[in-house]
């Protein structure tokens, strides 16, 4: 099969470009994405990517596969490949280190702009804060998240305003603690969000549900916090 | 928080709250307007005049034309900010569809009073 992959090297290009390379799968078999990015290191040890669980856990391995964002790990080729061809592209929309490797500075800032922690101003208890199972339930298809920015850069709000729009991934995790119980902070955090910018500018357009490796859905978080800034307001 | 000092209201609540007013807004009058339309084939300038002599019709249309002005400037200062990274040409740009809505609520008005 054709493998058109992306390859940028800063201190050895003037640009990136885009490299083919014809590869045999060995015994043609459905392997993940994340295998065949191996084969071609083994060919050429300078093609750079990230990875560390191998198993859709970390998060490491974000990448646009025929132009669709997930993770390398845990998708077959017979998934993304058509045509017998698979381009592999960096998450788009971030500034590219070298190779499929972005630098991840500005979607952190978004993520560490949410207060992603538990704020409680109340005295601690001598045991930890409990939750009912109801209550634990709310954080379901929110704590989930690793954190892999395949939703964020596949978000147009994200490309046009990395710094000023949170991201499909900060306000998932943004509601992650605004529906937590134990966090006693919610009108804070509401304010800090109640600008044009970090949640309004998301318009729906549901790129970050289509792609989520994990299947979460952010355009449903956001959903909610709005409406928590309309109740808080009306 | 993002500070911001062009975009239309206080917050980016009110915002969003105020394109969804204005659109419902825009969207019945479009529909009356096309609704008038179609039961009034054969229309003359002496009944299209008189409907808006009507005192409720002309603040309908005032309405829809403020309305409009809002809805218009949140939407392209949105744009505005999305796609013109240059402030200065930016606010260029918000400054003339500024002025614009401002032209288009005086002139409404203008007609409408038959001022
Ligand atoms: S739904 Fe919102 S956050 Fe998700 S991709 Fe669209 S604009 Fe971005
Ligand atoms: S919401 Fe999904 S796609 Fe976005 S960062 Fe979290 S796991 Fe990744
Ligand atoms: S290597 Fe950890 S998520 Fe793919």
């Amino acid at each position: 099969m054709l493998v058109s992959v992306y390859r940028y090297n800063p201190e050895t290009d003037d640009a990136p470009y885009m490299q083919d390379v014809h590869i045999d799968i060995p015994g043609g078999k459905d392997i993940m994405v994340l295998d065949l990015l191996q084969l071609l290191k083994e060919k050429d040890t300078t093609m750079t990517f990230r990875r560390s669980c191998r198993e859709g856990v970390c998060g490491s391995d974000g990448m646009n596969m025929n132009g669709k964002n997930g993770l390398a790990c845990i998708t077959p080729l017979s998934a993304v490949v058509e045509k017998d061809k698979l381009v592999l592209r960096p998450l788009p929309g971030l500034p590219v280190v070298r190779d499929l490797v972005v630098d991840m500075s500005q979607f952190y800032k978004q993520y560490e702009k949410i207060k992603p922690y538990l704020m409680n101003d109340t005295p601690a208890p001598a045991i930890e804060r409990l939750q009912s199972p109801e209550d634990r339930a709310e954080l379901d298809g929110l704590y989930e998240c690793i954190l892999c920015a395949c939703c964020s850069t596949a978000c147009p709000s994200f490309w046009w305003n990395p710094d000023k729009f949170i991201g499909p991934s900060g306000l998932l995790q943004a509601y992650r603690f605004l529906a937590d119980t134990r966090d006693t902070a919610t009108e804070q955090r509401l304010a800090e969000l109640d600008d044009p910018f970090s949640v309004f500018r998301c318009h729906g357009i549901m790129n970050c549900v289509n792609v989520c490796p994990k299947g979460l859905n952010p355009t449903k978080a956001i959903g909610k916090i709005r409406n928590m800034l309309i109740q808080r307001a009306t | 928080m993002v500070t911001s000092i062009t975009n239309f209201g206080r917050s980016g609540l009110y915002d969003w709250m105020m394109q969804r007013v204005t659109a419902v807004v825009l969207m019945a009058y479009t529909v009356f307007i096309i609704g008038y339309l179609l039961f009034s084939s054969d229309l003359t300038y002496a009944q299209w005049s008189a409907l808006f002599e009507n005192t409720f019709m002309r603040l309908f249309t005032l309405l829809a034309i403020l309305s409009m002005a809002a809805h218009a400037w949140i939407g392209l200062w949105s744009v505005s900010t999305d796609y013109i990274k240059p402030t200065g040409i930016r606010f260029v740009f918000q400054s003339v569809c500024g002025l614009l809505a401002f032209v288009y609520v005086v002139w409404g008005i203008q007609i409408l009073w038959g001022l």
